[in-house]
């Protein structure tokens, strides 16, 4: 068993009211620079509807994410590494920029400078490719909240097998937001399909990170993405994605969708899991027990002996505390409540999804009924299948039974915290059928509902004691790992070990250097504890 | 030996590998973020699709003959028991197979770039440039390989052209050989050379960055977070520009 840590993120689809907040955030953030404008690293698709860049769930036509070989060995579903090297000059899976859309702004200026006439002037639509001028005809929200429903969302890849029904039903139908960003997956397959090897996984959190140094456009990466959330930037020739705000993470904030996320649907935590089970995980032969598979993976940090193996494996104390107050660790595995997006890429995501109410709870009010009444919502479960359906499509592969009792979940945590609320008789049988406990349901309510900042975003700080070097570069530090000591550098060390019992009290007052001392930091010192080096050692002459 | 022909076929050689070999230890050091082959399949696929492969196999079957017509020596060759008239046959049809595959590859490649907008769009002036010398190159020597080779009489180059090149790499280039040869000749060796002083400064340079590597290296990458050293001023070569900076 090998532990390994993860900033992962799960959001609530039941509180996306699909403002787009934190793709404008996100947008302002990172990607507001020429050969980015098409580039979402968050974007929120309306389901159904046919997604970003569009029909990029159909991985029949664009052969994203992994399969399993005829002998059950997980494979790149766009071939093996032979195959790649000798389509390097035309990759034959890329989607086309038209497949996302031509980017363009408007002749703003012409508004200003044209002369006196009796019709207004217009400003015309200017490509940001070519600066000609251009017709609109797909932009990044085209079919936002149903707008041309019987075209695009038609084309949804997850109706495949229900479409007929939900247009024979249209008056019936459901809708709801899913915000994207980068999975950061245990197992990417952008990483596995880089040629240059300019893609990576970072050891400390997981974030799956492009170097841009060693990034040589071969552009496997965007077409091996089954989520295509890795762009290519068209003006320097690089590959980019959604870097899971890694400079705010390490600062231990949230990412910057999370932090402007209007609805505060969105929890971050750590998750401790076995890297050595990842490849089984992936390779498990039922598209269906992926989901269950990827569950064995995480490790419960409640366990004294998972938390000793992650100290043995170099995991700082903080970090494990975390781990144990890791709201995507309750949802995703006390509860149970959220779920994978398309876990049968075999990527193994890392951002989880709470399926929403919302579509079932419609179809009821739509039949007439109070889409409050947990009864209806049971029997809405049972007999609605194309919501049920549809939802089990995105995040278990298929498998309803998932998604119906999860649902019941929510609808019992409704229920309950409604008649606990009102002071109405709580009716028993109600927990009972969700199989679930009043002090989980109540747990389950405080996450979802009440949860405050801190205990949405349980991010802690990265370990960085031995960088406080590399700022001082200037100074003369030709010591061993010092600055001059290039040597050091291009040694990939793993952050030291957090040492026992020296980082939390104190106000982490101690510090281990790079050269591997501990050493006092007179600034975090409470004045109370001990002070080695600062005084000199007791009875010694000075 | 005049000093015309002094100049053109030793320094101008000497001077275009000395820049050649400078400018990519300079491009190598500097300018990481710009080394990139700079695709531009996303704005155009189509005729992508037929022109990239072609261009870049046949390019390698050309380069491969090259090797063979120039760097190793007709003695060598003749050393084997190979007749000279069974090495012109295989390198003429050999030479023409690969010029057909380039030509046509620089057709479609040369086509997609002047007229389709999105692809001009994302061609820089040194593009231009090495786009040029590089049709240059290839239309001359196709053109002897075709024309004089495998349908006319035929023109020995490695009498000529192949001790003068072979020299330069031995320090005692053979001027003679190469002024007393045929006009087309010299033409496509000068612009080989100017090819090979703008190479540092174009998208050519990821022709030294085909990831062999990744035929053995394991599928997922771990790295660990090494903290960077914060660049000095001025000395962190291209990365990206802000809105309205031209690259």
């Amino acid at each position: 068993m090998k532990v390994m840590a993860q900033v992962a993120m799960v959001m609530n689809l039941d509180k996306c009211i699909g403002c787009h907040t934190c793709s404008v955030t996100c947008k302002q953030t990172w990607t507001n620079r020429p050969g980015t404008e098409y580039v979402w690293f968050n974007n929120v698709e309306t389901k159904p509807g046919a997604g970003y860049p569009r029909r990029y769930e159909d991985q029949d036509t664009w052969k994203g994410g992994w399969t399993l070989d005829r002998r059950g060995r997980l494979k790149l579903r766009a071939g093996g590494r032979l195959r790649k090297l000798l389509t390097l000059f035309h990759n034959p899976d890329l989607p086309s920029l038209d497949d996302f859309y031509e980017p363009w702004t408007y002749d703003y200026q012409s508004l200003t400078t044209a002369p006196l006439s009796d019709t207004f002037p217009s400003a015309r639509p200017k490509s940001q490719l070519t600066g000609r001028d251009m017709r609109p005809v797909h932009g990044p929200n085209w079919d936002d909240d149903l707008a041309g429903a019987a075209e695009y969302a038609a084309t949804d890849p997850n109706l495949k097998g229900l479409a007929e029904r939900v247009r024979l039903e249209f008056e019936h139908t459901f809708m709801f937001y899913l915000p994207r960003i980068c999975e950061h997956c245990l197992n990417p397959s952008c990483v596995a399909s880089c040629p240059s090897g300019a893609m990576y996984k970072r050891e400390e959190d997981g974030i799956v990170l492009v170097d841009e140094d060693r990034c040589r456009g071969w552009r496997f990466c965007v077409s091996g993405c089954p989520y295509k959330k890795v762009y290519f930037n068209h003006r320097t020739g690089k590959a980019e994605k959604c870097t899971f705000c890694y400079p705010r993470i390490e600062a231990g904030q949230p990412t910057i969708c999370s932090e402007t996320c209007v609805g505060r649907l969105r929890h971050l935590g750590v998750m401790l899991y076995d890297a050595d089970a990842v490849l089984d995980a992936a390779s498990v032969k039922d598209d269906k027990d992926l989901y269950e598979a990827q569950l064995s993976v995480f490790l419960d940090p409640h366990e004294e002996g998972v938390r000793e193996a992650a100290a043995r494996d170099g995991i700082a104390h903080d970090w494990i505390e975390a781990a144990r107050r890791s709201p995507v660790y309750a949802l995703i595995k006390e509860h149970r409540v959220a779920l994978p997006l398309h876990p049968e890429y075999r990527t193994l995501p890392m951002v989880w999804y709470v399926p929403p109410l919302s579509p079932v709870a419609d179809a009821v009010h739509a039949t007439g009924y109070h889409d409050d009444d947990p009864d209806r919502i049971f029997a809405a479960i049972d007999a609605l299948r194309i919501p049920v359906e549809y939802l089990a499509n995105l995040f278990t592969a298929g498998d309803t039974a998932v998604v119906e009792r999860v649902l019941r979940t929510l609808t019992a945590m409704r229920g309950h915290m409604r008649a606990k609320q009102l002071g109405d008789p709580v009716d028993p049988h109600l927990l009972e059928r969700a199989g679930t406990t009043a002090d989980g349901v109540e747990d389950l309510y405080r996450l979802l509902a009440v949860a405050k900042y801190d205990e949405r975003y349980v991010v802690p700080k990265a370990h960085a004691e031995g960088s406080g070097a590399l700022m001082a570069q200037h100074c003369s530090l030709d010591r061993p790992g010092g600055v001059a000591d290039l040597a050091s550098h291009d040694a990939v060390d793993p952050a030291p070990p957090a040492l026992p019992g020296l980082t939390a009290p104190g106000g982490g007052s101690h510090f281990r250097d790079s050269d591997g001392q501990v050493r006092f930091n007179l600034l975090g010192w409470n004045g109370s504890e001990d002070a080695p080096g600062l005084f000199g050692a007791e009875g010694s002459a000075p | 030996m005049s000093s015309w022909d002094l100049w053109w076929w030793v320094i101008l050689p000497y001077l275009a590998l000395v820049i050649f070999v400078v400018g990519h230890i300079w491009r190598w050091r500097y300018d990481q973020f710009g080394w990139t082959s700079r695709s531009t399949q996303l704005q155009e696929g189509r005729l992508l699709k037929w022109g990239g492969p072609l261009f870049h196999y046949g390019a390698f079957a050309a380069i491969a003959g090259h090797v063979l017509g120039i760097l190793v020596p007709e003695s060598f060759t003749r050393w084997l028991g190979i007749p000279e008239d069974v090495y012109r046959w295989f390198s003429s049809v050999g030479g023409t197979v690969a010029a057909l595959a380039v030509i046509a590859g620089v057709a479609v490649l040369a086509f997609r770039r002047t007229t389709v907008p999105r692809v001009r769009a994302a061609t820089s002036p040194v593009d231009w440039l090495a786009l040029i010398l590089l049709a240059i190159v290839i239309v001359l020597g196709i053109t002897p390989t075709i024309g004089v080779n495998l349908l006319g009489e035929g023109y020995d180059y490695r009498r000529s052209v192949s001790l003068w090149f072979r020299g330069l790499f031995a320090g005692n280039p053979d001027v003679a050989a190469i002024s007393h040869a045929p006009l087309i000749y010299q033409v496509h060796a000068t612009a080989a050379w100017a090819i090979l002083a703008v190479w540092p400064f174009t998208r050519l340079v990821h022709a030294w960055s085909v990831p062999l590597w990744y035929l053995w290296r394991p599928y997922v990458l771990y790295r660990s977070r090494v903290p960077a050293h914060p660049a000095e001023p001025g000395t962190s070569g291209r990365r990206w520009r802000r809105i309205g900076v031209r690259y």
